[in-house]
């Protein structure tokens, strides 16, 4: 069973986001997530300061198997990348909701936080899927 | 064992004769840009030449070697004719440069072929230029882009691309200046069409599909499909990848599409692999007409000639120096002559029989089907999401396990909806001994996997090298060679 921590917030398309005390928010891509890919051997991240909606594709993940897209969990402004993933991507599987996070955004709106998933609700997707 | 490079069985001052070029100096090149250093060349015999590449050639596996059930990719038998007939002196020595007064047998065959096209797609006209099935993508959704901004209407911003789809498609739309809107596929494996209606609208520039779908999985609501994009201002573009199931039985133009490109390598049977050269051919029914890649083939008052951008001033212009891989167009022609019309059809019977001869019998033997509850078109997904649970027996282990048995691996992880997936093309030119031997083998693994799950995670044991470091491959690609 994949690691699903309490603290955090999800999307159906395995992001996840974290808030922080300054107002930003950190994503990246769940333990899930980066099983299913397998080893990443390049992470393409957004460009800074772009301003992105709910659901736009702002990030690339690929694997030996396949690239995904990662999508904005909320709409926002990008305010840092993590660059130390062109270096190792393989920092996304070996410490997906730690070293291996994506981006940090300004949110939009705070409260649209609210309304992603909590870590049980992502938790019954993964167990639909498996279904 | 593995063979040395080239270069690491040189020795100093050895050469092959026949390769050596007539000796003299580079007089007409100004001195600043001579090089000061030899260039690192191997140096070989010219046996040791041929020895390592022969070698090399028979590691290789190929169609002319072995079954190669690569879904989606139509890996069929290259019938000899069609080489032998190419190969003509007449057609090898014509010079891509000769006057049409001298080409006009060549240039029969290419008017030919592009009417042949017309005929077997529903298309009103055809140019064979583009020299790979992308850049045949790339042409078609050029052609929408230039239609809608022919029109004035410069609002139409987005393509519309099923999740199923190859990866080349969002690539070439987003290469051609439009934003991607991705398309989720219905549980039933058909396209949603719930989500196609509302995300089809003034904004649509079109939708490109692939019919049979990468789920080998024929889009039953096509009509629909096209009534809702072209009710919303939109065009439809026919990725050809999978026209070998529908050969001649269904024609694209009439499913309502108005643009589609056609692997020449895949369902004419063209060699392929390796990068090509390949052909993408694109045809366009009467809208596009005008803005299709030129050149390509008229008929005037002398007889064939070429169609230019002097004749043709709303094209998308040229995409080669030429117009496309003559050997490769001329292949084609004589495969779809020594076929006919009828020959065709069964193209596209035997894909499908052979399809789904092998998806019963792999169902039977244990396999789990991504969609059990549909009929396969020519190709068909197994998931070995269970398995891999259960036993180790993933795509990838599995896929390496086969090689042992001497069968190139289908495709794994494609579409990338299925998880642990294989998609299995058997094509009509096997024999159901064959097949027959493929389902024996996948059956073989599956047992073994079940007894000694370890075994499948060691394959390829027979093959001259063992299991690839891809992960290492990728990110720290060793592409040149250093003494």
């Amino acid at each position: 069973m994949s690691d699903i921590p309490e603290n955090l917030k999800y999307t159906r398309d395995h992001e996840w986001i974290a808030e922080t005390d300054d107002g930003t928010a950190v994503v990246g891509i769940t333990d899930h997530a980066q099983e299913a890919l397998g080893d990443l051997v390049f992470v393409e991240l957004p460009e800074m300061h772009r301003d992105v909606e709910t659901g736009d594709v702002c990030a690339v993940v690929e694997s030996v198997k396949a690239a995904s897209d990662v999508y904005s969990p909320v709409a926002g402004n990008i305010a840092e990348v993590n660059l130390a993933l062109d270096e190792s991507p393989e920092l996304v599987n070996a410490d997906p909701y730690g070293e291996g996070w994506l981006f940090r955004m300004t949110p939009a709106s705070p409260a649209d936080l609210e309304e992603l998933l909590d870590a049980q609700a992502y938790e019954r997707v993964l167990a639909e899927m498996d279904d | 064992m593995s063979e040395p490079l080239v270069f690491e069985l040189g020795r100093s001052g050895r050469l092959a004769g026949a390769q050596v070029p007539e000796a003299g100096a580079a007089v007409d090149l100004p001195p600043e840009m001579l090089r000061d250093s030899r260039p690192q060349l191997p140096e070989v015999s010219e046996l040791d030449a041929v020895r390592h590449y022969t070698r090399l050639s028979q590691r290789n596996f190929s169609i002319d070697t072995q079954f190669y059930p690569l879904g989606s990719c139509t890996m069929k038998y290259n019938p000899r004719g069609c080489n032998t007939y190419a190969m003509l002196p007449g057609f090898l020595q014509r010079h891509p440069l000769a006057p049409e007064d001298v080409s006009q047998g060549f240039l029969a065959c290419m008017y030919e072929l592009q009417r042949m096209l017309c005929r077997v797609t529903g298309m009103t006209a055809f140019s064979l230029t583009p020299m790979a099935g992308a850049q045949g993508e790339l042409s078609g959704v050029a052609m929408i882009r230039a239609y809608h901004l022919d029109r004035g209407d410069t609002e139409r911003t987005e393509i519309l691309v099923p999740d199923a789809a190859h990866g080349t498609n969002p690539a070439t739309a987003v290469k051609c200046g439009f934003a991607v809107r991705e398309l989720p596929t219905a549980a039933d494996g058909d396209l949603d069409i719930d989500a196609l209606r509302r995300l089809a609208g003034p904004r649509t520039a079109g939708i490109m599909l692939t019919n049979p779908s990468t789920l080998g999985l024929f889009e039953r609501r096509i009509q629909e499909v096209r009534d809702i994009i072209h009710g919303a201002g939109g065009l439809l573009y026919y990725d050809g990848a999978n026209l070998n199931a529908i050969l001649g039985k269904v024609l694209p133009g009439d499913m309502g599409f108005d643009v589609i490109h056609i692997n020449l390598h895949k369902t004419f049977s063209t060699p392929h692999g390796g990068g090509g050269p390949g052909s993408g051919a694109v045809g366009v029914g009467e809208r596009l007409e005008p803005f299709l890649p030129t050149p390509f083939v008229g008929i005037g008052a002398d007889g064939y000639r070429w169609v230019d951008a002097a004749d043709h001033p709303k094209s998308i212009g040229r995409l080669s120096a030429f117009m496309g891989n003559a050997g490769v167009l001329l292949r084609a022609y004589i495969y779809m002559r020594m076929l006919g019309r009828r020959g065709m059809e069964r193209v596209a019977d035997y894909a499908v029989l052979n399809a789904n001869y092998v998806m019963a019998r792999l169902a039977a033997a244990g396999f789990d089907l991504a969609y059990p509850e549909r009929r396969a078109c020519h190709e068909f997904v197994v998931t070995l999401k269970r398995q891999a649970r259960e036993h180790g027996l993933t795509a990838i282990n599995l896929a390496k396990a086969l090689l042992d048995r001497g069968f190139h691996a289908p495709t794994t992880y494609f579409p990338l909806l299925v998880p642990e997936c294989l998609l299995i093309e058997p094509t009509e030119t096997e024999s159901k001994e064959t097949l027959d031997r493929f389902v024996d083998a996948m059956a073989d693994i599956l047992a073994e996997a079940q007894v000694d799950p370890e075994r499948c995670k060691q394959a390829p044991v027979t093959m001259p090298v063992r299991r690839l470091d891809e992960v290492r491959a990728a990110r720290k690609p060793d592409l040149r060679y250093r003494p």
